[in-house]
């Protein structure tokens, strides 16, 4: 629906106004969130959103747990993503306690992160096909993520809920599988890809859904607080990545592309790019892995390996230091921002010594962004407001934490 | 004109708000500035308009609780990011439990809107001004505000996890 069509000024008669529940439990809303829309017709006039469903009590959970236990937590958040998140977590208390990991470990993150990144950005991208009718396209991607789960698989012996890395580092380093895993994946992956974008891209009735569906302006996106794929498909190059680097990502050469209407074609546009531009990022940093530890030298916080805690009475201390939580913490406030699949996600975390964060707060972005999906649907048809909630990528773990 | 750094900002802010200052730290080179809370409000109005300082993304509202410190138990923790500089900054208000008061900044950023009423959610800070503050991540009919910290995650019969034994000394959870 265009822009002009929005903007007409309804005046429906009381009578034709039809209340309905768009979810809790509706096939299209891939989670479990409620909207109530008031509609004449097929228009919807207003909506109210009810969230919370699945809130777990993150925040509260941290307050009891030391700071290991703590990434397990993470990985329920954005769960499409979920080693962003457990190595956001990692660098959160390295920042804290204040240690430089090697650059090894700084390049194997990258590559992790931009895996999981892809993970994302295609499934969200696979998804809104499916609410523009376009089933195929949902299912050759899932060949292609299952390969990168298989990659994860290597590395942390989990999938979904990876609980990846260790503070300081990795649990292990890229085995042999992996490095072949990893081979295989960037060469078949570009043209694998390339035929998704085909099957999707440039498709008249995929382009007719979604030009115009749910769009946002850059200033309304900015004064709420968006970030990630979202805002930049409203033409802001706002990325963590490239504001405040971490992890080398100064190290690498990669574009942020922005959209220009902040539609569902530009957001699904912008994820297309960021998938190609993170592929990029990837095989820059694989060519150019360095060499070293996998792990920082870090007997406080990371676990020796379980042999030597056998054997040798120094490592056995420190293991049962680290599980029982007795390592001293630094005090101190700290914020820490990781570009996450759906944008900046942030920790806020307070020290005050204790063996358990004093605070930590997650910023997440889905709850922040999902706030203004009621403006963005108003005036639109049901179908539109349907494939505006699958673009915007609202991952129901990450909103009710 | 370069770029403004941490220190050209806490002289703005004092300059414009002189006595309202309280306290100011930079923790992980992240200024933080302790306001009289009343105020804060229109301290960012004025950080947002401002041509050179253009704070202009909000980054996050959080609570945090301190059971302990006597007429300033809660701490409302503004993160604003200005882009044009790359600062980021911590604008703090500390409440005193009977009176949880603060102004909404609903009005200058959307985006608040939901931030600020899952603090509320969790905390009971009263956002004075907010066009629809009630719960929004727990039950309507809950009739506590689970974050404070009297509200123990556990039972508090048990002694594994007992907090004395792991460094904090004077908690009572």
């Amino acid at each position: 629906m265009s822009q002009e069509n929005k903007d007409i000024i309804f005046s429906p008669d009381p009578a034709n106004i039809a209340t309905i529940n768009f979810g809790p439990t509706h096939p299209s809303t891939h989670g479990i969130f409620q909207n109530i829309l008031k509609v004449d017709g097929e228009k919807i006039i207003s909506s109210e959103q009810t969230v919370g469903y699945i809130h777990r009590a993150f925040e509260k959970l941290a307050e009891r747990r030391p700071y290991n236990q703590i990434t397990p937590i993470t990985d329920r958040l954005n769960y499409c993503s979920s080693p962003i998140n457990n190595i956001g977590w990692e660098m959160t208390v390295e920042k804290l306690i204040g240690v430089e990991v090697p650059k090894r470990v700084q390049y194997m993150r990258v590559i992790i992160m931009e895996l999981a990144r892809i993970a994302d950005h295609l499934i969200c991208n696979s998804v809104i096909g499916v609410d523009a009718g376009a089933l195929t396209s949902f299912f050759y991607p899932f060949s292609e993520r299952e390969k990168i789960y298989e990659l994860y698989e290597e590395l942390s012996g989990a999938r979904l809920t990876t609980n990846l890395g260790r503070i300081g580092g990795f649990e292990r380093d890229f085995n042999e599988v992996f490095h072949k895993k990893l081979k295989s994946f960037l060469s078949t992956f570009p043209k694998a890809f390339e035929e998704f974008d085909s099957l999707l891209a440039r498709n008249r009735i995929f382009m007719d859904r979604t030009k115009g569906a749910g769009p946002i302006s850059a200033d309304r996106a900015l004064n709420y607080s968006f970030s990630g794929p979202n805002l930049r498909a409203a033409g802001v190059d706002y990325d963590v990545r490239v504001m405040n680097p971490y992890s080398s990502y100064e190290d690498f050469d990669f574009i942020i592309p922005v959209g220009v209407n902040g539609d569902t074609y530009d957001r699904f546009m912008v994820r297309q790019e960021e998938i190609r531009q993170s592929l990029r990022i990837i095989e820059q940093a694989y060519n150019n892995l360095p060499e070293g530890d996998y792990k920082a030298d870090l007997p406080d916080f990371y676990l020796p390996a379980k042999a030597d805690v056998y054997n040798n009475m120094e490592a056995l201390i420190y293991h049962f230091k680290i599980v029982m939580g007795e390592t001293d913490l630094p005090v101190g406030e700290v914020y820490h921002a990781v570009e996450g699949g759906n944008g900046e996600l942030g920790y806020y975390l307070i020290s005050d010594g204790g063996r358990t964060p004093y605070r930590l707060q997650f910023r997440r972005p889905c709850f922040i962004y999902y706030q203004a999906y009621p403006e963005m649907i108003k005036g639109m048809p049901i179908s539109d407001a349907v494939l505006t909630l699958s673009s915007i990528n609202v991952i129901a773990g990450e909103l009710d934490a | 004109m370069g770029k403004k750094n941490n220190q050209d900002y806490l002289n703005a802010i004092e300059e414009h708000l002189g006595k309202d200052v309280l306290a100011h730290d930079e923790a992980f080179d992240i200024l933080n500035i302790e306001l009289t809370p009343s105020k804060i409000h229109d301290a960012i109005a004025w950080l947002q308009q401002h041509q050179e300082l253009s704070v202009n993304y909000l980054t996050n509202i959080a609570a945090v609780h301190y059971p302990e410190s006597e007429g300033r138990e809660f701490a409302v923790v503004y993160q604003l990011h200005s882009w044009k500089n790359n600062i980021r900054l911590r604008l703090k208000g500390y409440l005193p439990k009977d009176n949880l008061h603060i102004h909404s900044i609903t009005d200058l950023f959307a985006g608040a809107n939901w931030m600020e009423r899952e603090t509320y959610d969790f905390f009971g800070i009263i956002f004075d001004n907010h066009p629809d503050l009630r719960r929004i991540l727990n039950m309507d009919d809950m009739d506590y505000f689970p974050m404070r910290k009297e509200y123990v995650l556990e039972d508090a019969t048990r002694e594994d996890k007992d907090d004395r034994f792991f460094g904090r000394n004077n908690t009572e959870q």
